[in-house]
């Protein structure tokens, strides 16, 4: 039996909110993290994603509170990314209550750190991000900052070089479809498993459960990150803006609609879709 | 998924021994959430003093001798194991109670349990290592059965937790492997059970509900 495939949520925070976009821009303020994140731990996530996506951007890390809240009730593993630069942030995030930390834009300008973080915290700890966007030729190139800057780096040589600095893990970012609800780029996730035998979570581009069935179908990843399908989900189910912290833009939050072009899927529909379609994943009785 | 284990201060104090390179703060977590007493401690007093003591870890088999070594935890380890209160070794902790590992280089171990440490990568270069996500546990009925500390006995066949490791535990005596898993076609050790000791190469407090509850029930006897 394959291993089961993890279905991971993901959750862009900004400042104290979780924050939606669309290629990595144009944020929304959805709500508190650690509700959503609550949420889909009772729905029977197997993992959680949270990537900061201002720290790298400012310099800050303010989610080392948010982490160590969620740490207290939340028993699954917690990645979390967005402005970790040394030794010494890992350590601190780990200290809040992360399992594993997710660098970009560091690696990238230092690949050193991989290796060096990943001997200090073992492999499995430390997990690569890749903002991916494809160029005119049809290649990949790794970029830093939520797609803003270009790095020149051919993602698939990036990747594999990746691996060889000793990283556990990459999360794989197609930022063309990133909050865009057309689905995976299927080539790129291929290129990028293909490339590497260490395990790849890929994110971007997941609109209806359809999408998340041929990504897995086509391509045996280890992972599959989702943000917009299960946010809008879990705003169906809660929905009240009260308590929401006044820091960006709420309209949409107040407007009562959910984006046209994204289905709303909880984890417990997405996984026994993807169950009854012969893809492994882990089936909670309680729940499915 | 709601806990439905009583959330009640418990008479128990739990060590997590701390050998400075592991997350022990899930775990810690955890015990709290469950109710427990515990601290995160290399003291040896303190470890010894404890109703019961975790080994987790996170990392390199052969950074976390030096460690255990430089810290003097060996015999603290040992000795709290003799006096017969529950034991458990998580993930590296589980490892790390064998007799050697080829993790990077031939490392000697604790040497509790008889066997040894090997990675996936020695059998088969194309196995997508490190093994991370959740798989399932086929338990050794018997064993669990007849023996007093079941930690598993509410788990079922096929039932998932939570991995994240590169090489695997070959034990010598097989009449103490309490759970095996399949990775890859390998099918490998995934607990061991004996005597006071339950050592498992999954994460309880990252599993989940199901995950907590073995935690529960290791320090609930």
């Amino acid at each position: 039996m394959p291993l089961a495939l993890r279905i991971i949520p993901r959750l862009d925070i900004k400042g104290p909110n979780l924050v939606k976009g669309v290629h990595l821009e144009g944020l929304r303020v959805l709500g508190k993290p650690e509700s959503f994140a609550k949420f889909y731990y009772e729905q029977g996530a197997d993992e959680l994603f949270y990537q900061d996506v201002v720290a790298s951007l400012y310099g800050r890390n303010s989610l080392q509170e948010i982490v160590s809240k969620t740490a207290k009730e939340i028993f699954i593993p917690l990645t979390v990314g967005g402005g970790i630069r040394s030794i010494e942030d890992i350590a601190s995030i780990l200290h809040a209550g992360a399992d594993k930390v997710s660098i970009n834009t560091s690696a990238i300008e230092n690949p050193e750190l991989i290796r060096s973080a990943a001997n200090v915290f073992g492999s499995s700890t430390i997990v690569i991000s890749i903002e991916a966007i494809k160029q005119p030729d049809g290649h990949y190139l790794a970029f830093t900052d939520n797609g803003r800057n270009s790095t020149g780096k051919e993602v698939v040589a990036w990747a594999k070089e990746i691996e060889r600095l000793g990283a556990g893990e990459i999360s794989l970012t197609s930022v063309d479809r990133e909050g865009a609800g057309k689905g995976f780029d299927i080539v790129l996730a291929k290129q990028v498993m293909e490339a590497v035998s260490i395990p790849v979570v890929v994110h971007g581009g997941a609109g209806d459960m359809q999408h998340v069935l041929e990504l897995s179908k086509q391509v045996p990843v280890s992972g599959i990150s989702i943000a917009s399908l299960f946010h809008y989900d879990y705003i169906l189910h809660n929905r009240h803006t009260d308590g929401y912290e006044e820091e960006g833009n709420i309209d949409f939050l107040k407007s009562n609609r959910v984006l046209s072009h994204i289905d709303s899927v909880s984890i417990v529909e997405l996984k026994s879709y993807l169950l009854e379609h012969d893809i492994t994943c882990r089936k909670d009785e309680k729940t499915l | 998924m709601i806990l439905h284990v009583e959330k009640m201060k418990k008479p128990y104090k739990i060590a997590v021994i701390d050998y400075r390179m592991s997350n022990m703060f899930s775990i810690k977590n955890a015990l709290n959430m469950l109710g427990f007493e515990s601290e995160i401690t290399s003291d040896r007093a303190r470890i010894l003093a404890s109703d019961g003591a975790i080994l987790p870890g996170v990392g390199s088999f052969p950074e976390a001798m030096k460690h255990i070594k430089d810290l003097e935890l060996e015999t603290s380890i040992k000795d709290f194991i003799t006096t017969g209160k529950p034991f458990m070794g998580i993930c590296l902790g589980f490892q790390l109670l064998f007799e050697k590992s080829e993790e990077i280089e031939v490392t000697n171990g604790l040497g509790i349990m008889q066997g040894d440490v090997r990675n996936f990568l020695k059998i088969n270069d194309k196995i997508r290592v490190p093994h991370v996500g959740w798989n399932t546990i086929k338990k050794n009925h018997a064993l669990d059965a007849t023996h007093s500390l079941n930690p598993l006995r509410d788990s079922e066949d096929d039932e998932y937790f939570y991995f994240v490791h590169s090489c695997y535990v070959k034990p010598e005596d097989k009449t103490n492997i309490y759970t095996t898993t399949e990775y890859a076609g390998i099918e490998f050790c995934s607990s061991v059970l004996k005597d006071n000791i339950f050592a498992c190469q999954f994460h309880p407090e990252k599993s989940g509900e199901k995950g907590i509850g073995i935690l529960n029930e290791m320090f609930s006897k």
